[in-house]
């Protein structure tokens, strides 16, 4: 993997549901190890946004392009199918914001981590569950708790697990929609800590949706404001916080500081 | 084995249906549908299933497929769970003696078509047979995606791996691969397959068998094969092999150490044994000499001493 290539190169995207501009041209460059965070209100386009770059929805115009470990750049919405849906379970995960779309519930936490390694070839259980085990612990998950079902967990403990799924396939790329979203603020607190640490040890790109000002500034190192489906600033996460210049962010930023 | 009988010379004699009852068109149909299964070995193609005077779960897709295959000169034998003479077998086997006036055979060796539920004969299958399987569910991967459209992908694009956490959740929770029925396959290391619910004791009869291999789906309306001579492999760990089940006692009737069992109750006092689920090859070898402890009197011979059981 080379650190000179932009990881993720994104220009012109639109989509459009019916007379919704959810996306209106959309351009920007994501870096190796880069956090970049989008903010905006309910409706803004994050969720659309996110989905297009992590291959689930196709825009209806515009390019996505990745450049994957050998340095080749494409399309990821020119290439067959099955090549991105390799991409999407190797080099990139997604965290959802609701872990019942991101988990299997009927699978134990051991299952749910180790399913990304079997899909890659690995046919060795005792490898798989030493790996499931120490993914257990570094997203701070109970041991004793491998063989239970999600449905079981806590809100809190699911997203740990949905992190340590996709994290288990060493991907370079994570999108990640309101992650902290559902949980409590303590529990937010300490799940967001542990995000933190885990993106900067691994070197991981992240893209993260919230609306929440504080998540940004936590984790993101550059931020983009959406309104109306389109980007109307970005710059260094506290650059944009601190000294926003389009009017809208001020209004975003000024009703988070009265709170 | 029934005697020949040939009542009927023309196609709608006296019972008033076609030739093996269903119509040339709809045979030809699942005809092509059979030509593209063995092409594709593994892969289920779909099919117009016709309504069968016969309730899904009957073997509805089976007898489809024996139907569009069966000619005049076959020999037929059919099998649930190993056994000729169960409800279903018995209607099934009159049901194409009636409709296409067919001979029927319980001996394995003498049947040209053999259409089954539930088991594989012992016997060794020839290049010159044909086993037709009744399947209730066809799709491998519904236990783990329910939606269609998905399970096809995972199936064009070979997307197995989560084939194997299926397995890997029998390990976790029970020490070992539990599945002992519908063990998945994967036919010449391509299309991952439901072998129906045979007992996996019959998954390596089905690697390069010599015979040609259908399966039929009726209420799902799928149709796959495994053409002769083709590598079947069960999935597994390398670190928990797939194996077949294993009993520590022969059959009680002929002495076979090599063949699937059933438990049988004797009485209401304790008194069981365990014998061939293939009641053809258990008879044929009974006939040939072999015999087992229970031979001569199960009920008698039970009491005198329990058998050791798995
Ligand atoms: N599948 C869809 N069909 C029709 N309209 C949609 C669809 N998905 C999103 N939209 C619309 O597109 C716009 C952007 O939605 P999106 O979900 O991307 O916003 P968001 O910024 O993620 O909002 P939130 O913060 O509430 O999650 C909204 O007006 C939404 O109603
Ligand atoms: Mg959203
Ligand atoms: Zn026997």
């Amino acid at each position: 993997m080379s650190d000179d290539d932009v990881l993720l190169q994104v220009d012109g995207v639109c989509k459009n549901f019916g007379e919704i501009r959810a996306c209106d041209n959309v351009s920007f460059e994501l870096w190796p190890g880069e956090v970049l965070g989008i903010v905006g209100e309910s409706g803004s386009g994050k969720t659309t946004l996110l989905n297009c770059l992590a291959g689930r929805t196709e825009p209806d115009s515009g390019l996505i392009s990745y450049t994957n470990r050998r340095g080749e750049a494409s399309d990821i919405f020119a290439m067959f199918e099955p090549e991105r849906r390799m991409l999407a379970r190797t080099d990139w995960g997604f965290v959802h914001q609701n872990p019942r779309d991101g988990l299997r519930l009927d699978i134990t936490a051991g299952g749910n981590i180790g399913e990304r390694l079997m899909m890659v070839g690995a046919r060795h259980y005792g490898n798989i569950r030493g790996e499931a085990e120490t993914w257990m612990n570094r997203v701070e998950l109970e041991l004793g708790r491998i063989d239970s079902l999600p449905r079981t967990f806590s809100g809190g403990m699911q997203q740990r697990l949905q992190i340590a799924r996709n994290l288990v396939s060493g991907p370079r790329l994570i999108f990640m929609d309101e992650p902290t979203g559902g949980l409590d603020v303590s529990v937010q607190a300490r799940l967001l800590d542990l995000l933190r640490e885990l993106v900067r040890e691994l070197n991981v790109a992240v893209v993260i949706v919230t609306h929440d000002l504080a998540v940004a500034r936590l984790l993101s190192d550059r931020l983009m404001v959406m309104r109306h489906g389109a980007v109307v600033e970005s710059g260094l996460t506290d650059q944009v916080l601190d000294d926003p210049q389009h009017a809208y962010s001020q209004l975003l930023v000024s009703s988070i500081l009265q709170v | 084995m029934s005697a020949r009988k040939r009542k009927t010379r023309h196609d709608d004699g006296e019972t008033g249906y076609n030739f093996a009852y269903l119509d040339e068109q709809t045979k030809r149909m699942i005809r092509r549908c059979i030509l593209k299964a063995v092409a594709v070995p593994g892969y289920q193609v779909p099919f117009g299933s016709r309504e069968m005077p016969l309730p899904y779960g009957w073997g509805t897709g089976g007898i489809q497929v024996t139907a569009s295959i069966i000619g005049r000169n076959d020999m037929l034998k059919v099998i649930d769970q190993g056994s000729d003479d169960t409800t279903n077998a018995v209607s099934i086997r009159a049901f194409f003696a009636k409709t296409a006036d067919v001979a029927t055979t319980e001996e394995t060796s003498k049947a040209s078509v053999i259409q089954t539920r539930h088991r594989i004969p012992e016997r060794k299958l020839r290049a010159d047979q044909i086993l037709v399987y009744q399947v209730p569910i066809p799709e491998p991967l519904r236990f783990l995606e329910p939606r269609e459209t998905e399970c096809r992908k995972v199936h064009a694009y070979s997307e197995y791996g989560v084939m194997q956490v299926k397995l890997y959740e029998d390990i976790a929770r029970y020490g070992r691969i539990t599945t002992a029925y519908a063990y998945p396959v994967r036919v010449d290391d391509r299309y991952i397959m439901d072998p129906s619910p045979i007992p996996k004791f019959d998954n390596p009869k089905m690697d390069n068998s010599p015979a040609l291999q259908l399966f039929g789906a009726g209420r799902e309306k799928r149709i796959y094969a495994i053409p002769p001579y083709t590598t079947v492999h069960s999935l597994d760990f390398e670190d928990h092999p797939f194996d077949v089940e294993t009993w520590d006692e022969p059959c009680g009737l002929c002495g076979a150490t090599d063949s699937f069992l059933d438990e049988i109750i004797l009485d209401d006092q304790g008194g069981r044994m365990f014998a061939c689920s293939d009641s053809n090859f258990c008879t044929a070898r009974r006939a040939d000499g072999h015999t087992g402890q229970f031979a001569e009197d199960p009920i008698e011979e039970s009491r005198k001493g329990e058998p050791a059981h798995v």
